[in-house]
């Protein structure tokens, strides 16, 4: 499967990258969308077989997953407090010893349940491109300057109503090896821990009229408009706040606990 | 299957941890749940492979179990270890030849009579969601035999959800996310 390397200067960073064109990729995601809006079957999840999203092919589980009821182990998470997190840890802008380059943000919101619970005491963790689109990662060697004042890492607890907030730097949209001229809308990635082992996710935050959303295999791999674009915050001038940071506010619903909650349940998770 | 109510909200899609994962959620001693070297810690390892059955270099797993009396910890601390405290959660990334490693115990029943195992969580780049198993241990015949998920899977499935258990004690699960011998995934009933 592998391919040669594309351009002949950087080996292809995924062996089911091709050099198909974005016109080719975006027929293959509009034919997929005009299936899904014909068949008239609600689906709120990405599919894992999505072949626009190259990496996926060898990648998704061909059978379906197999329902089954949680048992006692699944219907706990892990529990997390301040000696796993500092407060502190949320604000990504002051882990270096100079101000990062780029717009300052502030991403806050909700992690609730399928129940419209509040998710407290839960672990929050965000990764991120810096302004210019590149990650501090070795493997990401996309001309594009690393910032020594940005990592692009942080955690946070959900406060007593799901409440969480970041600081940060927007980060740019970057190109990526799926196909030719393939590039990422900008983005957040998430993850995120419920009340229930089984409510674990990770998924990506969006900025609202990105032009980049119709052509990303990626982002599409929810079929569904609606469901993807629960993917997307809000600008909210609310949380901007006066010479300093512009503000976005996202909201978070995990699924459904499967657990019977107990009144002491909130206070367990306290500890 | 249980009744499962209706959610009231929809649940936010999932997307994939991407390939660039590999600086942010690994931390000091993840997989560690136990001090390897511990009297008490066994290995607990295998290899993720796609549907060629190669090797993926990037993929994150993560574990949540009881201890080995079957109590499930609600201690903090996963994420700072003291090296003292079984909180019963554990993060993996593979290297470059899609190999894990947890240090952890071999978890007990968590009610009399049922089939110990290890939640496992698999995250990789090019796989769109999240993805759910089961870890079960080898040794226990008659509780596996009447384990109400394993019952419900023919044979050559049911055997992809069993650990191996290796001379040196250790537990080797393999995790193969596509293909004819492809791991059993799970969904629970009030997922979306």
């Amino acid at each position: 499967m592998s391919q040669p390397p594309v351009g002949g200067q950087q080996p292809a960073l995924d062996p089911a990258a091709t050099m198909d064109s974005q016109e080719k990729l975006s027929g293959e995601i509009e034919a997929i969308g005009a299936e899904y809006a014909a068949a008239g079957r609600l689906e709120t999840q990405p599919r894992l077989d999505y072949p626009p999203y190259r990496s996926s092919l060898l990648r998704h589980p061909t059978k379906d997953p197999h329902h089954v009821d949680p048992e006692t182990i699944e219907l706990w998470a892990p529990a997390f407090g301040e000696r796993d997190v500092h407060p502190l840890e949320a604000d990504l802008t002051i882990q270096h010893n100079g101000e990062p380059i780029g717009e300052r943000i502030v991403v806050a919101g909700r992690v609730l349940d399928g129940d419209g619970r509040p998710v407290r005491n839960q672990l929050i963790e965000l990764w991120q491109a810096n302004a210019a689109g590149r990650y501090m990662h070795k493997r990401d060697q996309h001309p594009a300057p690393l910032d020594p004042n940005f990592t692009g890492v942080g955690r946070a607890i959900t406060g007593p109503n799901g409440e969480y907030r970041f600081t940060t730097i927007k980060p740019a949209p970057y190109p990526w090896k799926n196909h030719h001229n393939a590039w990422r809308p900008a983005h957040i990635h998430f993850s995120l821990f419920g009340t229930d082992f089984t409510q674990r996710m990770i998924t990506q935050m969006y900025f609202p009229g990105d032009p980049l959303f119709a052509l990303d295999p990626i982002y599409q791999t929810i079929v569904d408009p609606k469901a993807r674009e629960r993917l997307v915050a809000t600008y909210d001038h609310s949380i901007t706040s006066h010479e300093w940071a512009t503000g976005y506010n996202w909201d978070i619903v995990l699924t459904g606990s499967n657990r019977t909650w107990m009144e002491d349940d909130a206070q367990d998770e306290e500890h | 299957m249980s009744h499962a109510p209706e959610l009231k909200l929809v649940p936010t899609p999932g997307q994939t941890v991407g390939p660039f994962f590999g600086y942010a959620l690994p931390y000091d001693k993840d997989s560690e749940l136990l001090a390897p070297g511990h009297p008490r810690s066994i290995r607990l390892h295998g290899t993720v492979v796609d549907g060629d059955g190669a090797p993926i270099p990037d993929a994150l797993l993560e574990i949540w179990q009881a201890d080995e009396a079957g109590t499930i910890s609600r201690e903090t601390g996963s994420l700072v270890r003291d090296g003292y405290t079984f909180t019963g959660f554990g993060r993996a990334a593979v290297d470059n030849v899609g190999h894990y490693t947890f240090t952890t115990v071999n978890p007990g029943p968590t009610e009399p009579g049922k089939a110990p195992f290890i939640a496992l969580t698999v995250f990789a780049r090019g796989l769109t969601n999240r993805l759910f198993t089961r870890i079960y241990l080898p040794e226990d015949t008659e509780a596996l035999a009447s384990d109400p998920l394993l019952a419900s899977l023919d044979a050559e499935r049911r055997r992809t959800l069993i650990a191996e258990r290796e001379a040196d004690g250790s537990l080797r699960f393999d995790v193969r996310l596509q293909g004819g011998d492809e791991t059993v995934f799970l969904s629970y009933p009030r997922e979306s």
